[in-house]
Protein backbone atom coordinates (compact mmCIF):
# COMPACT_ATOMS: atom_id res chain seq x y z
CA UNK A 1 0.00 0.00 0.00
CA UNK A 2 1.00 3.49 -0.86
CA UNK A 3 2.08 5.20 1.78
CA UNK A 4 -0.19 8.83 2.82
CA UNK A 5 1.19 10.34 5.41
CA UNK A 6 5.14 10.29 6.70
CA UNK A 7 5.99 11.98 10.01
CA UNK A 8 9.39 11.97 11.47
CA UNK A 9 10.24 13.78 15.25
CA UNK A 10 7.72 15.79 14.84
CA UNK A 11 7.85 18.53 18.01
CA UNK A 12 5.94 21.28 18.34
CA UNK A 13 6.28 23.76 21.77
CA UNK A 14 4.17 26.72 22.74
CA UNK A 15 7.09 29.14 24.04
CA UNK A 16 8.45 27.08 26.85
CA UNK A 17 5.95 24.51 26.93
CA UNK A 18 6.45 20.92 24.94
CA UNK A 19 3.32 19.43 23.46
CA UNK A 20 4.95 17.29 20.96
CA UNK A 21 8.18 16.09 21.77
CA UNK A 22 8.96 13.72 18.48
CA UNK A 23 5.93 11.41 16.95
CA UNK A 24 6.83 9.25 14.55
CA UNK A 25 4.03 7.83 12.49
CA UNK A 26 3.62 6.79 8.68
CA UNK A 27 -0.24 6.36 7.06
CA UNK A 28 -0.72 3.96 4.64
CA UNK A 29 -3.78 4.90 1.78
CA UNK A 30 -7.17 3.83 2.85
CA UNK A 31 -6.04 3.73 6.79
CA UNK A 32 -8.26 4.35 9.38
CA UNK A 33 -6.40 5.69 12.35
CA UNK A 34 -7.88 6.71 15.81
CA UNK A 35 -5.95 8.65 18.20
CA UNK A 36 -6.73 8.44 21.41
CA UNK A 37 -5.55 9.80 24.69
CA UNK A 38 -6.16 11.91 27.88
CA UNK A 39 -6.99 15.19 27.19
CA UNK A 40 -3.70 17.70 27.16
CA UNK A 41 -1.46 14.63 25.67
CA UNK A 42 -1.23 16.73 22.31
CA UNK A 43 -3.30 14.61 20.26
CA UNK A 44 -4.98 17.64 18.46
CA UNK A 45 -2.09 19.90 18.04
CA UNK A 46 -0.80 16.16 16.17
CA UNK A 47 -3.37 16.60 13.96
CA UNK A 48 -3.22 20.01 13.50
CA UNK A 49 0.31 20.17 12.40
CA UNK A 50 -0.94 17.74 9.87
CA UNK A 51 -2.17 20.19 7.68
CA UNK A 52 -0.15 22.81 9.06
CA UNK A 53 -2.75 24.94 11.32
CA UNK A 54 -0.35 24.39 13.68
CA UNK A 55 2.95 25.20 12.32
CA UNK A 56 5.90 22.33 14.05
CA UNK A 57 8.84 23.45 15.51
CA UNK A 58 10.82 20.50 14.57
CA UNK A 59 10.70 16.79 12.54
CA UNK A 60 9.46 16.52 8.77
CA UNK A 61 5.60 15.66 7.48
CA UNK A 62 5.23 14.65 4.33
CA UNK A 63 2.07 14.57 2.64
CA UNK A 64 1.21 12.63 -0.54
CA UNK A 65 5.00 13.37 -1.03
CA UNK A 66 4.97 16.71 -0.21
CA UNK A 67 6.96 18.10 2.93
CA UNK A 68 4.67 20.10 4.04
CA UNK A 69 6.99 22.26 6.24
CA UNK A 70 8.83 23.69 3.51
CA UNK A 71 8.36 27.04 3.41
CA UNK A 72 8.38 27.01 -0.62
CA UNK A 73 5.27 24.71 -0.55
CA UNK A 74 1.98 26.15 -1.78
CA UNK A 75 0.23 25.23 1.60
CA UNK A 76 -3.06 26.38 0.40
CA UNK A 77 -2.55 23.55 -2.47
CA UNK A 78 -1.68 20.75 -0.14
CA UNK A 79 -4.78 21.69 1.79
CA UNK A 80 -7.16 21.09 -0.82
CA UNK A 81 -6.13 17.45 -0.51
CA UNK A 82 -6.32 17.48 3.08
CA UNK A 83 -10.17 18.08 4.64
CA UNK A 84 -10.39 18.41 8.26
CA UNK A 85 -13.50 18.32 10.46
CA UNK A 86 -13.63 20.86 13.59
CA UNK A 87 -15.38 19.73 17.28
CA UNK A 88 -16.85 22.68 16.61
CA UNK A 89 -18.34 22.32 12.96
CA UNK A 90 -16.89 25.86 12.47
CA UNK A 91 -19.69 26.38 9.72
CA UNK A 92 -19.88 29.95 8.07
CA UNK A 93 -22.02 31.51 9.70
CA UNK A 94 -23.07 34.00 6.99
CA UNK A 95 -23.63 31.58 3.98
CA UNK A 96 -26.44 28.85 3.53
CA UNK A 97 -25.52 25.31 4.01
CA UNK A 98 -24.93 24.92 0.20
CA UNK A 99 -22.66 27.74 -0.26
CA UNK A 100 -20.49 26.71 2.97
CA UNK A 101 -19.94 23.52 0.32
CA UNK A 102 -19.78 25.58 -2.74
CA UNK A 103 -17.35 28.48 -1.45
CA UNK A 104 -13.90 26.54 -1.71
CA UNK A 105 -14.43 24.75 -4.89
CA UNK A 106 -15.75 27.78 -6.90
CA UNK A 107 -13.11 29.63 -5.15
CA UNK A 108 -10.08 26.97 -6.08
CA UNK A 109 -11.49 26.48 -9.79
CA UNK A 110 -11.72 22.51 -9.13
CA UNK A 111 -15.53 23.36 -9.92
CA UNK A 112 -17.86 25.98 -11.97
CA UNK A 113 -20.62 27.43 -9.93
CA UNK A 114 -22.79 24.89 -11.47
CA UNK A 115 -20.76 22.12 -11.04
CA UNK A 116 -20.11 23.18 -7.14
CA UNK A 117 -23.96 23.70 -6.89
CA UNK A 118 -24.62 19.71 -8.50
CA UNK A 119 -21.83 18.57 -5.83
CA UNK A 120 -22.90 20.37 -2.99
CA UNK A 121 -26.63 18.74 -3.53
CA UNK A 122 -25.25 15.33 -4.22
CA UNK A 123 -22.81 15.38 -0.64
CA UNK A 124 -26.01 16.68 1.07
CA UNK A 125 -27.83 13.88 0.04
CA UNK A 126 -25.44 11.65 0.84
CA UNK A 127 -25.45 12.81 4.76
CA UNK A 128 -28.92 12.84 4.74
CA UNK A 129 -29.61 16.54 4.18
CA UNK A 130 -30.65 17.84 0.81
CA UNK A 131 -33.56 19.11 2.49
CA UNK A 132 -31.62 21.63 4.61
CA UNK A 133 -29.41 23.51 1.43
CA UNK A 134 -31.04 26.63 1.76
CA UNK A 135 -30.87 26.80 5.95
CA UNK A 136 -28.47 28.61 7.81
CA UNK A 137 -26.27 26.74 10.26
CA UNK A 138 -27.41 28.31 13.00
CA UNK A 139 -30.93 26.55 12.27
CA UNK A 140 -29.38 23.16 12.41
CA UNK A 141 -28.84 21.20 15.07
CA UNK A 142 -24.90 20.27 16.18
CA UNK A 143 -25.38 16.30 14.83
CA UNK A 144 -26.36 18.06 11.36
CA UNK A 145 -23.95 21.22 11.16
CA UNK A 146 -21.04 18.20 11.46
CA UNK A 147 -22.18 16.47 9.00
CA UNK A 148 -22.37 19.63 6.92
CA UNK A 149 -18.86 20.04 7.94
CA UNK A 150 -17.94 16.93 6.40
CA UNK A 151 -19.75 17.51 3.64
CA UNK A 152 -17.89 20.28 2.91
CA UNK A 153 -14.76 19.29 2.94
CA UNK A 154 -15.76 16.19 0.79
CA UNK A 155 -16.62 18.69 -1.67
CA UNK A 156 -13.19 19.59 -2.29
CA UNK A 157 -12.54 15.72 -3.07
CA UNK A 158 -9.63 15.33 -0.56
CA UNK A 159 -7.44 12.13 -0.24
CA UNK A 160 -7.16 12.32 3.40
CA UNK A 161 -9.70 13.53 5.66
CA UNK A 162 -8.48 14.96 9.65
CA UNK A 163 -11.43 14.50 12.45
CA UNK A 164 -11.11 16.54 15.63
CA UNK A 165 -13.29 15.00 18.49
CA UNK A 166 -15.45 15.71 15.84
CA UNK A 167 -18.51 14.15 18.43
CA UNK A 168 -17.21 15.65 21.45
CA UNK A 169 -19.71 18.88 21.28
CA UNK A 170 -22.63 16.77 20.34
CA UNK A 171 -25.02 16.21 22.69
CA UNK A 172 -25.23 12.00 23.16
CA UNK A 173 -28.44 11.42 20.99
CA UNK A 174 -26.57 12.97 17.68
CA UNK A 175 -23.10 11.28 18.25
CA UNK A 176 -24.52 8.52 16.34
CA UNK A 177 -25.65 9.84 13.52
CA UNK A 178 -21.91 11.48 12.52
CA UNK A 179 -20.37 8.26 13.41
CA UNK A 180 -22.51 6.69 10.94
CA UNK A 181 -21.19 9.13 7.96
CA UNK A 182 -17.83 8.73 9.07
CA UNK A 183 -18.17 5.06 9.04
CA UNK A 184 -19.57 5.33 5.74
CA UNK A 185 -16.34 7.34 4.64
CA UNK A 186 -13.95 4.82 6.02
CA UNK A 187 -15.83 1.56 4.54
CA UNK A 188 -15.41 3.77 1.08
CA UNK A 189 -11.84 3.80 1.45
CA UNK A 190 -10.95 7.52 2.86
CA UNK A 191 -7.69 7.80 4.66
CA UNK A 192 -8.40 8.97 8.03
CA UNK A 193 -6.95 10.40 10.70
CA UNK A 194 -9.54 10.90 13.92
CA UNK A 195 -8.69 12.14 17.12
CA UNK A 196 -11.66 10.53 19.23
CA UNK A 197 -13.01 9.78 22.67
CA UNK A 198 -15.63 7.38 21.22
CA UNK A 199 -13.93 4.16 22.36
CA UNK A 200 -16.88 2.32 20.71
CA UNK A 201 -16.17 3.96 17.05
CA UNK A 202 -12.63 3.34 17.38
CA UNK A 203 -12.90 0.10 18.02
CA UNK A 204 -15.50 -0.68 15.22
CA UNK A 205 -13.60 1.02 12.50
CA UNK A 206 -10.04 1.99 13.35
CA UNK A 207 -7.28 -0.06 11.26
CA UNK A 208 -4.71 1.15 13.89
CA UNK A 209 -5.11 2.77 17.03
CA UNK A 210 -2.78 5.68 18.48
CA UNK A 211 -2.39 6.11 22.24
CA UNK A 212 -0.74 9.03 23.25
CA UNK A 213 0.41 10.45 26.59
CA UNK A 214 2.77 13.47 27.28
CA UNK A 215 3.14 14.36 23.71
CA UNK A 216 4.81 11.15 22.72
CA UNK A 217 2.94 8.14 21.26
CA UNK A 218 3.12 5.62 24.18
CA UNK A 219 1.47 2.51 22.37
CA UNK A 220 0.08 1.68 19.14
CA UNK A 221 -1.41 -1.27 17.49
CA UNK A 222 -4.64 -2.88 16.22
CA UNK A 223 -7.85 -2.22 18.04
CA UNK A 224 -7.29 -5.63 19.63
CA UNK A 225 -3.69 -5.39 20.72
CA UNK A 226 -4.73 -2.32 22.09
CA UNK A 227 -7.66 -2.69 23.93
CA UNK A 228 -8.05 -5.94 24.22
CA UNK A 229 -4.11 -6.31 25.65
CA UNK A 230 -2.47 -3.08 26.18
CA UNK A 231 1.44 -3.12 27.22
CA UNK A 232 2.19 -0.42 28.81
CA UNK A 233 0.77 0.99 32.24
CA UNK A 234 0.03 4.27 30.93
CA UNK A 235 -2.37 2.80 28.46
CA UNK A 236 -4.32 0.68 30.74
CA UNK A 237 -4.63 3.51 33.41
CA UNK A 238 -6.14 5.47 30.76
CA UNK A 239 -8.35 2.56 29.68
CA UNK A 240 -9.56 1.83 32.76
CA UNK A 241 -11.09 5.34 32.72
CA UNK A 242 -12.41 5.42 29.86
CA UNK A 243 -13.72 1.99 29.12
CA UNK B 1 -39.90 85.22 17.19
CA UNK B 2 -41.27 85.24 14.22
CA UNK B 3 -40.56 81.31 12.70
CA UNK B 4 -42.79 82.18 9.11
CA UNK B 5 -39.99 84.52 8.51
CA UNK B 6 -37.09 83.37 9.54
CA UNK B 7 -38.67 80.23 7.50
CA UNK B 8 -39.02 82.49 4.61
CA UNK B 9 -35.75 84.46 4.99
CA UNK B 10 -33.29 82.14 6.22
CA UNK B 11 -34.31 78.99 4.03
CA UNK B 12 -32.18 79.52 1.15
CA UNK B 13 -29.22 80.23 3.37
CA UNK B 14 -29.66 77.39 5.27
CA UNK B 15 -30.18 74.75 2.27
CA UNK B 16 -26.98 75.99 0.76
CA UNK B 17 -25.41 75.28 4.16
CA UNK B 18 -26.57 71.79 4.40
CA UNK B 19 -25.95 71.23 1.02
CA UNK B 20 -22.16 71.72 2.92
CA UNK B 21 -22.74 70.52 5.67
CA UNK B 22 -24.08 66.94 3.74
CA UNK B 23 -21.31 67.28 0.76
CA UNK B 24 -18.35 67.36 3.35
CA UNK B 25 -19.84 64.58 5.42
CA UNK B 26 -20.05 62.05 2.67
CA UNK B 27 -16.74 62.90 1.11
CA UNK B 28 -15.18 62.42 4.45
CA UNK B 29 -16.89 59.44 5.56
CA UNK B 30 -15.61 57.80 2.65
CA UNK B 31 -12.28 58.84 2.92
CA UNK B 32 -12.27 58.44 6.32
CA UNK B 33 -14.01 54.35 5.86
CA UNK B 34 -10.65 53.48 3.34
CA UNK B 35 -8.68 55.29 5.69
CA UNK B 36 -10.30 53.21 8.49
CA UNK B 37 -9.93 49.74 6.59
CA UNK B 38 -6.26 50.44 5.86
CA UNK B 39 -5.42 51.25 9.62
CA UNK B 40 -7.16 48.38 11.11
CA UNK B 41 -5.11 46.33 8.74
CA UNK B 42 -2.16 47.74 9.42
CA UNK B 43 -3.54 47.39 13.49
CA UNK B 44 -4.20 43.77 13.20
CA UNK B 45 -0.69 42.88 10.79
CA UNK B 46 2.14 40.95 12.37
CA UNK B 47 4.30 43.72 11.24
CA UNK B 48 5.27 45.71 14.31
CA UNK B 49 6.08 48.86 12.39
CA UNK B 50 2.89 49.01 10.45
CA UNK B 51 1.06 48.27 13.81
CA UNK B 52 3.18 50.71 15.37
CA UNK B 53 1.92 53.62 12.98
CA UNK B 54 -1.36 52.63 13.18
CA UNK B 55 -1.39 52.89 17.24
CA UNK B 56 -0.17 55.71 16.88
CA UNK B 57 -2.06 57.44 14.49
CA UNK B 58 -5.32 56.41 16.74
CA UNK B 59 -3.43 57.56 19.88
CA UNK B 60 -3.13 61.32 18.56
CA UNK B 61 -6.72 61.52 16.72
CA UNK B 62 -8.33 59.81 19.72
CA UNK B 63 -6.59 61.92 22.54
CA UNK B 64 -7.23 65.50 21.10
CA UNK B 65 -10.49 67.08 20.76
CA UNK B 66 -11.57 67.61 17.02
CA UNK B 67 -11.28 71.30 17.17
CA UNK B 68 -7.72 71.45 18.29
CA UNK B 69 -6.80 69.09 15.49
CA UNK B 70 -8.87 71.55 12.95
CA UNK B 71 -7.00 74.81 14.13
CA UNK B 72 -4.18 72.89 13.58
CA UNK B 73 -4.82 71.65 9.96
CA UNK B 74 -6.21 75.11 8.94
CA UNK B 75 -3.59 77.67 10.85
CA UNK B 76 -0.48 75.18 11.87
CA UNK B 77 0.43 73.22 9.16
CA UNK B 78 -0.14 75.90 6.58
CA UNK B 79 2.58 77.97 8.29
CA UNK B 80 4.89 74.86 9.05
CA UNK B 81 4.73 74.37 4.86
CA UNK B 82 4.96 77.78 4.13
CA UNK B 83 8.50 77.81 4.98
CA UNK B 84 8.90 75.59 2.21
CA UNK B 85 6.54 76.21 -0.40
CA UNK B 86 5.63 80.43 0.38
CA UNK B 87 2.63 79.80 -1.97
CA UNK B 88 1.30 77.07 0.31
CA UNK B 89 -2.59 77.67 1.04
CA UNK B 90 -5.40 75.73 2.02
CA UNK B 91 -9.32 76.79 1.85
CA UNK B 92 -11.32 75.67 4.69
CA UNK B 93 -13.50 72.97 2.41
CA UNK B 94 -9.93 70.68 2.17
CA UNK B 95 -9.20 71.30 5.72
CA UNK B 96 -12.26 70.52 6.79
CA UNK B 97 -12.36 67.59 4.89
CA UNK B 98 -8.75 66.29 6.12
CA UNK B 99 -9.79 66.88 9.47
CA UNK B 100 -13.30 64.81 9.46
CA UNK B 101 -11.68 62.12 7.33
CA UNK B 102 -8.52 61.86 9.87
CA UNK B 103 -11.23 61.74 12.71
CA UNK B 104 -13.41 59.17 11.48
CA UNK B 105 -10.64 56.99 9.88
CA UNK B 106 -9.00 56.55 13.27
CA UNK B 107 -12.44 55.85 15.25
CA UNK B 108 -13.61 53.77 12.17
CA UNK B 109 -10.49 51.78 12.20
CA UNK B 110 -10.55 50.28 15.84
CA UNK B 111 -14.42 49.73 14.83
CA UNK B 112 -13.65 47.69 12.41
CA UNK B 113 -10.77 45.80 14.21
CA UNK B 114 -13.48 44.73 16.93
CA UNK B 115 -15.31 43.30 14.39
CA UNK B 116 -12.84 41.00 13.23
CA UNK B 117 -11.89 40.42 16.24
CA UNK B 118 -15.19 39.06 16.75
CA UNK B 119 -15.54 36.76 14.56
CA UNK B 120 -14.16 33.16 15.91
CA UNK B 121 -10.80 31.46 15.21
CA UNK B 122 -12.43 28.50 13.83
CA UNK B 123 -14.27 30.33 11.20
CA UNK B 124 -10.49 31.17 9.68
CA UNK B 125 -8.91 27.69 10.19
CA UNK B 126 -11.80 26.27 8.40
CA UNK B 127 -11.78 28.25 5.55
CA UNK B 128 -7.71 27.88 5.70
CA UNK B 129 -8.12 24.23 6.09
CA UNK B 130 -10.00 24.08 2.70
CA UNK B 131 -7.37 25.76 0.96
CA UNK B 132 -8.63 29.51 1.06
CA UNK B 133 -6.13 31.79 0.46
CA UNK B 134 -5.04 34.52 3.98
CA UNK B 135 -6.52 37.24 1.53
CA UNK B 136 -9.52 34.81 0.49
CA UNK B 137 -10.58 34.00 3.93
CA UNK B 138 -10.76 37.61 4.98
CA UNK B 139 -12.44 39.28 1.77
CA UNK B 140 -15.04 35.97 1.85
CA UNK B 141 -15.37 34.31 5.51
CA UNK B 142 -14.05 37.13 8.00
CA UNK B 143 -15.16 40.49 6.36
CA UNK B 144 -18.96 39.84 5.73
CA UNK B 145 -19.29 38.62 9.24
CA UNK B 146 -16.99 41.50 10.79
CA UNK B 147 -19.11 44.01 8.78
CA UNK B 148 -22.62 42.87 10.70
CA UNK B 149 -20.91 42.98 13.95
CA UNK B 150 -19.85 46.53 13.55
CA UNK B 151 -22.69 47.94 11.71
CA UNK B 152 -24.36 49.48 14.76
CA UNK B 153 -21.18 51.19 15.71
CA UNK B 154 -20.04 52.16 12.10
CA UNK B 155 -24.14 53.92 11.69
CA UNK B 156 -22.86 55.25 15.55
CA UNK B 157 -19.48 57.19 13.81
CA UNK B 158 -21.61 58.11 10.83
CA UNK B 159 -23.90 59.93 12.87
CA UNK B 160 -21.19 61.81 15.32
CA UNK B 161 -18.77 62.90 12.21
CA UNK B 162 -21.90 64.58 10.30
CA UNK B 163 -22.59 66.89 13.80
CA UNK B 164 -19.32 66.88 13.94
CA UNK B 165 -19.46 68.83 11.25
CA UNK B 166 -20.53 71.54 12.93
CA UNK B 167 -17.28 72.06 14.43
CA UNK B 168 -15.66 72.94 10.84
CA UNK B 169 -17.55 76.37 11.40
CA UNK B 170 -14.73 77.54 13.89
CA UNK B 171 -12.73 77.46 10.57
CA UNK B 172 -14.69 79.46 8.26
CA UNK B 173 -16.71 76.30 6.39
CA UNK B 174 -19.76 77.56 5.27
CA UNK B 175 -21.92 75.08 6.97
CA UNK B 176 -25.47 75.28 7.77
CA UNK B 177 -24.53 76.54 11.71
CA UNK B 178 -21.91 79.09 9.98
CA UNK B 179 -24.65 79.82 7.68
CA UNK B 180 -26.89 79.98 10.93
CA UNK B 181 -24.11 82.07 12.93
CA UNK B 182 -24.78 84.81 9.87
CA UNK B 183 -28.14 85.18 10.17
CA UNK B 184 -28.82 85.97 13.33
CA UNK B 185 -26.10 88.56 13.35
CA UNK B 186 -28.75 90.12 11.29
CA UNK B 187 -32.21 89.25 12.45
CA UNK B 188 -31.41 88.62 16.01
CA UNK B 189 -33.98 85.65 15.37
CA UNK B 190 -32.18 83.36 17.89
CA UNK B 191 -34.86 80.78 18.51
CA UNK B 192 -36.27 79.70 15.54
CA UNK B 193 -33.02 79.87 13.43
CA UNK B 194 -32.21 77.68 15.58
CA UNK B 195 -34.31 75.24 16.09
CA UNK B 196 -35.17 74.73 12.43
CA UNK B 197 -31.57 73.91 12.20
CA UNK B 198 -31.77 71.43 14.71
CA UNK B 199 -34.54 70.13 12.55
CA UNK B 200 -32.57 69.95 9.22
CA UNK B 201 -29.76 67.68 11.53
CA UNK B 202 -32.71 65.57 13.18
CA UNK B 203 -34.10 65.06 9.12
CA UNK B 204 -30.21 64.03 7.92
CA UNK B 205 -29.90 61.97 10.63
CA UNK B 206 -33.05 60.21 10.92
CA UNK B 207 -32.48 59.17 6.99
CA UNK B 208 -29.38 58.56 7.58
CA UNK B 209 -31.42 55.58 10.21
CA UNK B 210 -33.24 54.12 8.65
CA UNK B 211 -30.53 52.85 5.53
CA UNK B 212 -29.15 51.37 8.28
CA UNK B 213 -32.03 49.44 9.64
CA UNK B 214 -32.70 48.17 5.92
CA UNK B 215 -28.97 47.09 5.93
CA UNK B 216 -29.44 45.77 9.08
CA UNK B 217 -31.77 43.27 8.13
CA UNK B 218 -30.08 43.05 5.32
CA UNK B 219 -27.22 40.93 7.13
CA UNK B 220 -29.30 39.49 10.11
CA UNK B 221 -28.82 36.14 8.94
CA UNK B 222 -28.06 34.46 11.86
CA UNK B 223 -31.15 35.77 13.84
CA UNK B 224 -33.97 33.34 14.06
CA UNK B 225 -37.21 33.44 11.58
Amino acid sequence: MTEKVKVTALKKSFGKLNVLNGIDVSIAEGEVVCVIGPSGSGKSTFLRCLNRLEKATGGEIIIDGYPILDKHININKVRQQIGMVFQNFNLFSHLTVKKNIMLAPIDSKKLTPAQAEETAMQLLKRVGLEDKADAYPHQLSGGQQQRVAIARSLAMNPDIMLFDEPTSALDPEMVGEVLQVMRELAEGGMTMVVVTHEMGFARDVADRVIFMADGVIVEEGTPEEVFGNPKEDRTKEFLSCVL
Amino acid sequence: MDFLRVLDEATPLLLQGLQMTVGISLLSLLFGMLLGLFTCLMSISKNKLLKGIAGVYIWIVRGTPMIVQAFIVFFGAPQLIQQFVPAFKIDAFTAGVITLSLNAGAYLAEIFRGGIQAVPKGQTEAARSLGLSKAKTMVKVVLPQAFKVALPSMVNQFIITIKDTSILSVIGLADIVNRAKVYVGKSYQFFATYIFVAIYYLVVISLLMIVSKYLEKRVSYDRKG
